[in-house]
């Protein structure tokens, strides 16, 4: 019996889920080249004709970035760039911290025994098991009223004040960050071979000489595919991010969801669209990444 | 000091697991005990938190209305209990149909060629990754009354020749489920998948000498089998359905009233921090218990972690 053979049923079953995971996502990519700026039907492509915009109502009749005409809009869009800058600096920030003390976290409950073990383990399942909701208005009661308290007890006044912003952001993202890098981790050091490491200390090589020089070579790259995955969590967050952030730390889908709420232009289509093709890229390097490991592993 | 820190193995093991401690700590212990303890307070006029012991947050969430007309001591208001319940049957429902959609498809991509495995599963992780904000927005784009199912749906009719007016599926119920579905079917797919793929093909063989047709097999061997999949991506389908309030918030307009968007009005709008963090506690109380049941019935996988 061949064991890669379908039925027919299984294969006309994928395809039809297949068609559901991306008949979506192929429309708001159409989407972003309408001529239409209500953008409610689908008004055919913009002609690149003329050195200006020219619009007749709601329709461009032409530009001169021609179909690209809402990815030129978004370039100029101030708002966006902003945001995208918030949304990598705190992603960079959390990973790095949530990645050092994940990891950390790691060896210890793989390797050690200690009185608070239990309890780092318990405090490890608490963001995959209760929802993100429940977290996030936590997180915000916890700094309204600890910066409340603050506040009127050293009379902090003006820019002094403390206040949600890109440090609460940040902060909370590597809170739930963490769990997922230290699982990571983790699974990777079960299959470690400790005869390496007992190798090298025979060879006269001390603790610290032999984590970094056989420990944590072979062990990167489960520590970057965590990092990697608390990377796109980080990007990806909405709950967290809209409950712990404040003036000037918008991040992209925090203004995606602001835009939604009000007029929708193809401007978002088109930024979705180039969203789309970051995570592609970036799912593509977790997946060549994972791939290599996987091959050094067996 | 140093020395002596080099022979304890233990203090090692708790200066490595300090900082994630201390960070998980703060940043989430406290935070869920603050709930509780801001659950049992009052609002005052500006909105704000007034410490104390009380249970009105819990009775008026279970529909214990302590002002009711024509002067009545107390009456019933089933408007909470009704939300939590939708939640609920919702939170069911979606899990329902994504192990329906998910199981086909990882079975399709665990019994592909191993070559063209990979391929499969990166197909299954772009719509993941793709923001959940985005995807619910591609979704209100389609199911408007001048969007693509609508058109799609008159070019069928008008071949028929059947009279045909754009349905209006946007701000419906079917809209969140819709949304909801699609939101977390990967999560379903990659744990069902991982499960699979690590069955032993000699027990198909086996099944198959022992005379089992396909469907026995299939009923006997591969879905047992797959059970630790399926409970870890219900884990990861149902408790964030629960506690979603962008799908509700875009595809149901105001119509479609979750758990999600009552806490989420009481911290922005309403401005009533004590009755969001009852409904927040009364939630994860909820998930947890159901979690609780489910795992302690089909045991808990590790093909969570891989989602």
């Amino acid at each position: 019996m061949n064991p890669f053979r379908r039925s027919p049923f299984v294969i006309a079953a994928a395809v039809l889920v297949y068609v559901f995971l991306y008949a979506p996502i192929v429309g708001l990519i159409l989407y972003s080249f309408n001529a239409s700026r209500a953008n409610v039907t689908f008004e055919g492509f913009i002609p690149a004709y003329s050195e200006n915009v020219v619009m007749d109502g709601s329709l461009v009749l032409s530009s001169p970035c021609g179909p690209f005409h809402w990815y030129c809009d978004l370039a100029k869009n101030d708002d966006v760039a902003e945001a995208a800058g918030n949304t990598l600096t705190i992603a960079f920030t959390a990973t790095i911290i949530a990645t050092v003390i994940g990891t950390m976290a790691a060896l210890a409950l793989q390797r050690y025994n200690f009185k608070m073990k239990p309890f780092s383990q318990l405090a490890l399942y608490i963001p995959i098991v209760i929802p993100e909701i429940v977290m996030g208005i936590g997180v915000l009661t916890l700094f309204s009223q600890f910066f409340g308290w603050a506040n009127t007890t050293f009379g902090l006044e003006g820019d002094a004040r403390l206040s949600l912003g890109m440090a609460t952001v940040t902060m909370s993202h590597i809170a739930f960050m963490v769990p997922f890098v230290t699982l990571v981790v983790q699974a990777r050091l079960q299959g470690f071979d400790k005869s390496f490491e007992e190798a090298a200390m025979d060879l006269g090589a001390n603790e610290w000489t032999t984590f970094r020089r056989v420990t944590l070579p072979m062990i990167l790259p489960g520590i970057m595919s965590g990092a990697l995955l608390a990377f796109t969590l980080s990007l990806d967050d909405f709950v967290i991010t809209f409950f712990t952030n404040g003036p000037g730390s918008t991040t992209l889908p925090i203004y995606v969801y602001g835009l939604l709420r009000r007029i929708i232009t193809p401007q978002v289509n088109a930024l979705s669209t180039v969203w789309i093709l970051v995570v592609f890229f970036a799912v593509l390097l977790l997946q060549i990444l994972q791939n290599r490991d996987s091959k050094q592993h067996s | 000091m140093l020395q002596r820190l080099r022979e304890n193995k233990s203090a090692q093991g708790t200066l490595l697991a300090l900082p994630t401690t201390v960070w998980l700590f703060v940043l989430l212990i406290i935070p869920l005990i603050l709930t509780l303890v801001v659950s049992f307070g009052k609002r005052s006029p500006d909105g704000n938190v007034i410490y104390s012991f009380t249970l009105d947050n819990y009775v008026r969430l279970f529909g214990y209305s302590t002002d009711c007309p024509e002067g009545q001591a107390s009456c019933f208001d089933p408007l909470y209990v009704n939300i939590l319940g939708r939640s609920l049957s919702l939170a069911f429902n979606t899990t329902f149909f994504v192990i329906s959609l998910a199981y086909p498809l990882a079975y399709f991509i665990a019994r592909a060629h191993p070559k063209q495995r990979n391929m499969y599963l990166f197909m299954v992780l772009i719509p993941l990754w793709t923001n959940f904000v985005i995807r619910v927005y591609a979704w209100m784009m389609l199911l408007r009354k001048e969007g693509a199912i609508n058109i799609i749906l008159g070019w069928i009719m008008n071949a028929l020749n059947i009279p045909f007016t754009p349905l209006e599926m946007l701000y419906t119920p079917g809209a969140v489920l819709v949304g909801m579905i699609y939101e977390f079917l990967p999560f379903m797919i990659l744990p069902i998948y991982t499960s699979l793929e690590k069955i032993d093909t000699s027990l198909y063989e086996a099944a198959a000498d022992l005379g089992a047709n396909s469907i026995k097999t299939f009923l006997r061997v591969t879905l047992p089998l797959s059970m630790p999949g399926v409970v870890a991506g219900t884990i990861l389908v149902f408790i964030p359905v629960m506690g979603t309030f962008i799908v509700s918030d875009i595809l149901g307009g105001r119509q479609v009233i979750l758990v999600g968007n009552l806490i989420q009005r009481q911290f922005l709008d309403a401005r009533d921090p004590t009755f969001g963090s009852a409904a927040s506690l009364i939630l994860m109380v909820l998930t947890l218990i159901v979690t609780y049941f489910y795992t302690r019935k089909f045991g808990f996988g590790e093909e969570i972690v891989v989602a």
